[in-house]
């Protein structure tokens, strides 16, 4: 084993027994942390390795979210009513995705917006089914769906956080598998020069929309998981301003490194909790931060670290 | 209208520099909150709407000096972040700085009536803004197309690798394409004023509206952010009227459609 997959095994099996030592309050957060990094992971699956940026994760994020509330309301098991909200965000993902791959550049990026919003204002709008501006509230969390002794009931906030921390954590570790996998090498050569990928016979659309339907689903799965942990679905998840969440972790953690959306979203978390202790006006705070990244270092926090690793290597 | 002056800013920096401007809406709510300030302090409603977007054109070239300029060289999507970043900072300096509560300054006492046309009653105020907005839109067009600036600035928007090899001061003529940009935002914040409520976060919802427009009327072009906020103006209104349920939806629609049909949208010219 490598000391990397030990450091990654430590680091999961301290997620895990994090119940056991801390109170609810930082068990809450730590879930919330890792719902946005699977967000953001799932983000990045198309900007770090395609370079293309979607500002309409929160499309299917909010997809995911209510696909899977309407279910668990409707009384179907917890379980089943997550992965069926993935898979909801991924047939989302699927039918947008169709358009969206057809763009590059700022063009791509402006359609996920415009499709962002449009699934706003349809969440805004269709009172009947997803309430509306006041969202769905009184979301059960019920019993897990596995048949026997496994039938568990969530009801216990400490249960639902490690049903929620394994699932984030098995999608990061098939995250990890697929972006060394020859797909991942085929998108990671689009980033580097579409044309010459294409021309050594990637199929450049068909993988970039492989990609965007991939990261629905992991983008349906973090919001799946939200709707039972808060218990409430409103719009805002849609909401543009949510789509900038995982851009804005990806960034600060860095775009080219599996470890840096996760990284981003602990601190993007962490430095919220932190600045709001002291002001209400922790988005000026974290503006500054934006800034500091993007005109000092653009490879975020793990390129910074790897460049200062690489520095004293030399030295 | 003012969405207009917004929507032209907007349409302008991108046209000319290919930076999507993120804090657009922001330097909106910017000449809203000058304007309104310089309203308190001269007692004068004339004196604001001079003042306030030419603060924000000064706030612009701050930008685009200071920051903007650094990161011309990475990827468009810094640019579009580092603009991000100024959103929210904006959005809480205003807070910090004006209190999170609505503000509605009251309409000048000449243009608060109404005017009889036809069968149907307009508020003055509302002719006025059309009447701004119209004289903008065509001092813009004759600065772009009669002067020897505004060709400069068609060349480079055309291409610039091309008018920067003829002598193009291209860094000088960005800060400048900024400057203008931002206060005909402003100018679109100083006039919304009486009419709409000003508020922290005005700029949020400001900017998708413009975002709109752009890109139904064709990225960087002029006229067709002109009339693409017709348009969505029009979509708004009869979508209220007819099927309230998807007037929000609408202009979305209008937009994903147009980018999936006609990227360079309806007005614009295919590039390349």
């Amino acid at each position: 084993m490598s000391a990397r997959a030990i450091a990654s095994a430590v680091l999961a099996l301290a997620v895990l027994l994090l119940p056991a030592v801390a109170g609810p309050f930082l068990r809450y957060l730590v879930l919330n942390m890792l719902l946005l990094a699977l967000l953001a992971l799932s983000f990045n699956l198309l900007f770090g390795m395609t370079g293309l940026l979607s500002f309409g994760q929160g499309a299917f994020y909010s997809g995911g979210a209510y696909a899977a509330a309407l279910l668990l309301r409707a009384g179907v098991p917890l379980l089943w009513s997550i992965l069926l909200g993935a898979v909801a965000a991924a047939a989302l993902a699927a039918i947008l995705g169709a358009f969206c791959v057809r763009h590059t550049r700022i063009y791509f990026s402006m359609l996920t917006l415009a499709f962002g919003m449009l699934v706003y204002a349809v969440v805004w709008k269709w009172t009947d089914v997803t309430g509306g501006d006041d969202g769905l509230i009184g979301i059960p969390r019920g019993r897990l769906g596995l048949p026997g002794p496994l039938d568990l009931s969530l009801d216990s906030p400490v249960r639902y956080y490690l049903f929620a921390a394994v699932l984030v954590l098995v999608s990061m570790a098939v995250l990890h598998r697929l972006s060394r996998s020859p797909l991942g090498l085929s998108l990671r050569s689009i980033r580097e020069n579409a044309e010459r990928a294409e021309f050594s016979g990637v199929r450049v659309r068909r993988t970039i929309y492989i990609a965007f339907v991939t990261a629905g689903l992991f983008a349906g799965l973090s919001g799946a998981l939200l709707a039972p942990l808060e218990q409430t679905v409103s719009p805002s998840t849609a909401h543009w301003t949510k789509s900038a969440e995982p851009v804005m972790a990806t960034l600060i953690g860095g775009p080219f490194s599996f470890l840096g959306p996760i990284l981003g979203a602990v601190v993007y978390l962490g430095l919220k909790e932190i600045i709001v202790r002291f002001t209400e006006y922790w988005l000026l705070v974290f503006g500054l931060v934006l800034l500091g990244c993007v005109l000092t270092f653009r490879s975020g926090i793990v390129g910074a670290v790897e460049e200062a690793w690489a520095r004293r290597r030399r030295a | 209208m003012y969405l207009w002056l917004v929507a032209a800013g907007l349409s302008l920096i991108f046209g000319v520099m290919r930076v999507l401007n993120f804090a657009h809406g922001s330097l909106y709510m910017l000449g809203a909150y000058f304007a309104w300030v310089a309203f308190r302090v001269s007692g004068s409603f004339w004196v604001a709407l001079l003042a306030g977007p030419l603060l924000v054109a000064a706030a612009g070239w701050a930008m685009e000096f200071g920051f903007l300029r650094r990161v011309y060289s990475a990827p468009e999507a810094f640019q579009l972040l580092l603009t991000f970043a100024f959103v929210l900072m904006l959005d809480d300096v205003v807070k910090l700085a004006f209190g999170p509560v609505y503000q509605s300054p009251p309409t000048p006492a000449a243009l608060s009536g109404a005017v009889m046309i036809g069968r149907s009653i307009l508020p003055t105020y509302h002719l006025f803004i059309l009447g701004v907005g119209g004289l903008v839109g065509l001092g813009l067009w004759l600065f772009l197309e009669k002067t020897s600036f505004g060709l400069v600035i068609r060349a480079t928007a055309a291409d610039r690798e091309m008018a920067r090899a003829l002598g193009v001061r291209s860094s000088r003529l960005f800060t400048w394409v900024f400057v203008l940009g931002a206060w005909l935002a402003g100018l679109g914040g100083a006039l919304s004023m009486p009419v709409r409520a000003i508020s922290p976060g005005m700029g949020e919802f400001i900017i998708i509206e413009a975002f709109v427009v752009v890109v139904l009327g064709g990225l960087g072009s002029l006229r067709g952010a002109f009339l693409g906020s017709v348009l969505i103006g029009l979509l708004h209104a009869y979508g209220l009227l007819f099927m309230p349920v998807f007037e929000l939806a609408l202009g979305y629609m209008a937009m994903a459609l147009v980018l999936i049909v006609r990227p360079w949208g309806l007005f614009g010219v295919r590039e390349g």
